[in-house]
């Protein structure tokens, strides 16, 4: 399968690799996917006092577009609010990083993984006044 | 050294440089150009004749009658043509026949159509080395089976089933066996004087010859008949009409001539390689041979990097060309069938990694496919999620994953 120039940027050099304090009550995470479907994302965010994203970091067990997207994911994210977040659709990561169909549940799995890290640290937070 | 380097010799193989010249001389109107099937001048006489040679040097390399010999497009041919033909011809002795779980799917295909015919198959289990046993065969027999197909060596995992001793069993209880050689012919003896084989499948491209072409074997004696699945002229004594390409007849005569001659020599070099590679590659922890490593094809290492995907590690050895049991190389998002009978978890399958070594292979090849192997499953172990709950002592079995 022919990669995208994008793709490919983000495979060779990821952004944002690693790991926040998971007992940090600003960080949340999202574990999305499973091994045995080819396919693991760890996706966290830390949010400041005005609920921006001031942080993210991904590790991710998967092909390279599922890489890709996380990767891109993470600088995406940083600098917004979470409900601002919340917008990002896997058709705008698919659209940006330029994935074939087949490739499409790797973005899928990148939407999954920021609401599943915004709901983990909204409920840290034990705020959920602003949830949609 | 030349990149990126070929390491996917189970999937083709270049052909061989006199190889490709014998073909050259079968194609302008200054060579041998003529249809083999032409009676009536030397065009045809002499296309005839190197038809007949490439025949007999088919039929040395497997010990048996150059006139057992069909010609066919390839193995995946052949194979539809043993088991839709002689299915086809038994029917009314039983419909019953037995095959594996990790056959080509050129067998696998074929048995299924068998099946919407009206057919009954039973797939067998192999054991977790990949291998049938002949016993295991001997218990699937019925009073109404007519016909048993099983594969030499398996194309993913490189697993040697003995032929010899299955035929054995086939023959006593008058059943016909058939194998597909397609990865063997050439690299392992194969003689068809001892061993029991009624029908066996070959390709040209696996060793060194031109896609496009491969033979059925079909045993005289005692004789098996087969129901022709191409109906034309006539050719190849009515199982296989179309005109005989002569120069890819040529070229697959002359590959299986050089096989014959330099095969010893071969799979002592390519075992010697696949040796060095594994040594290169054991000392990565969590690593996992896939199948029997005595019982193989020579060439053949089949190893899954536990928490690596082997997609993705295929992205970062783009200078390495290989192939992977990963389900993302696949159209069918399903990770290798192969692996998954040998009981290895999808994990261990969407992480594999097949290594296939050959003639144009050197130690420089292999000492930089080692370095570049490790550099990428430590940069993706690095990205791995999994790998760091390894490390931290988390069994991945226990926990509760999202299934998507």
């Amino acid at each position: 399968m022919a990669y995208s120039d994008k793709v490919l940027d983000h495979y060779e050099n990821p952004r944002n690799v690693g790991r926040l304090d998971d007992d940090d009550a600003n960080v949340g995470t999202g574990m999305v996917g499973a091994p045995a479907c080819g396919d693991v994302m760890r996706l966290q965010i830390k949010v400041d006092g005005d609920g921006v994203i001031e942080d993210a970091k991904f590790k991710t067990y998967g092909c390279g577009s599922a890489i890709a997207s996380s990767s891109l994911l993470t600088e995406w994210v940083k600098g917004r609010s979470l409900d601002d977040a919340t917008q990002i659709r896997n058709k705008d990561i698919a659209d940006e990083l330029g994935l074939p169909p087949v490739k499409i549940h790797c973005s899928v799995l990148a939407e999954d993984a920021i609401k599943a890290a915004i709901a983990d640290v909204r409920k840290k937070q034990g705020n959920t006044e602003d949830q949609t | 050294m030349q990149l990126p380097i070929y390491l996917d010799y189970a999937a083709t193989t270049p052909v061989d440089p006199r190889v490709a010249r014998a073909m050259s001389e079968c194609l302008t109107i200054e060579s041998n150009f003529g249809n083999p099937a032409s009676r009536s001048h030397q065009f045809g006489w002499k296309a005839e004749e190197a038809v007949e040679n490439a025949r007999r040097n088919v039929a040395d390399l497997l010990n048996c009658d150059p006139r057992e010999i069909v010609w066919t497009s390839g193995a995946t041919e052949a194979d539809n043509l043993a088991l839709k033909g002689a299915a086809h011809f038994y029917h009314k002795k039983g419909k019953h026949i037995i095959t594996s779980k990790i056959e080509h799917k050129a067998v696998l295909d074929s048995c299924r159509q068998l099946e919407r015919e009206g057919f009954e198959v039973t797939y067998l289990d192999p054991d977790s080395d990949g291998l049938i046993s002949p016993e295991t065969v001997e218990q699937a027999l019925r009073p109404d089976t007519i016909l048993v197909s099983l594969m030499h060596v398996n194309n993913e995992i490189g697993v040697v089933n003995d032929i010899g001793a299955i035929g054995e069993v086939t023959r006593k209880h008058k059943v016909i066996f058939h194998v597909d050689a397609a990865q063997s012919a050439g690299k392992l003896d194969i003689d068809l004087e001892k061993m029991q084989v009624d029908l066996l499948s070959l390709t040209a491209h696996k060793l060194y010859g031109p896609k496009g072409i491969g033979a059925l074997y079909v045993r005289r004696k005692p004789r098996v008949r087969i129901e022709p699945q191409i109906h034309g002229g006539g050719h190849e004594r009515g199982m296989r009409s179309g005109t005989l390409p002569t120069h890819q007849i040529v070229g697959m005569g002359e590959a299986y001539r050089i096989a014959r001659e330099e095969m010893r020599e071969e799979a002592r070099r390519t075992l010697a390689l696949r040796d060095r590679m594994l040594r290169g590659l054991e000392d990565i922890e969590e690593v996992y041979v896939n199948g029997d490593l005595k019982l193989r094809s020579p060439g053949n290492l089949n190893i899954s990097f536990n928490f690596v995907e082997g997609e993705s590690l295929m992205m970062a050895l783009r200078e390495l060309a290989l192939s992977s049991g990963s389900a993302c190389t696949s159209a069918s998002l399903e990770p290798s069938y192969v692996l998954r009978a040998i009981g290895r978890n999808d994990e261990l399958a969407h992480s594999s990694l097949r290594i296939s070594i050959g003639r144009f292979t050197t130690e420089e090849d292999i000492d930089y496919a080692i370095e570049k192997i490790h550099y990428a499953v430590a940069k993706l172990r690095e990205l791995s999620p999994l790998w760091d709950m390894y490390k931290e002592g988390v069994d991945l079995d226990q926990v509760q994953w999202a299934a998507h």
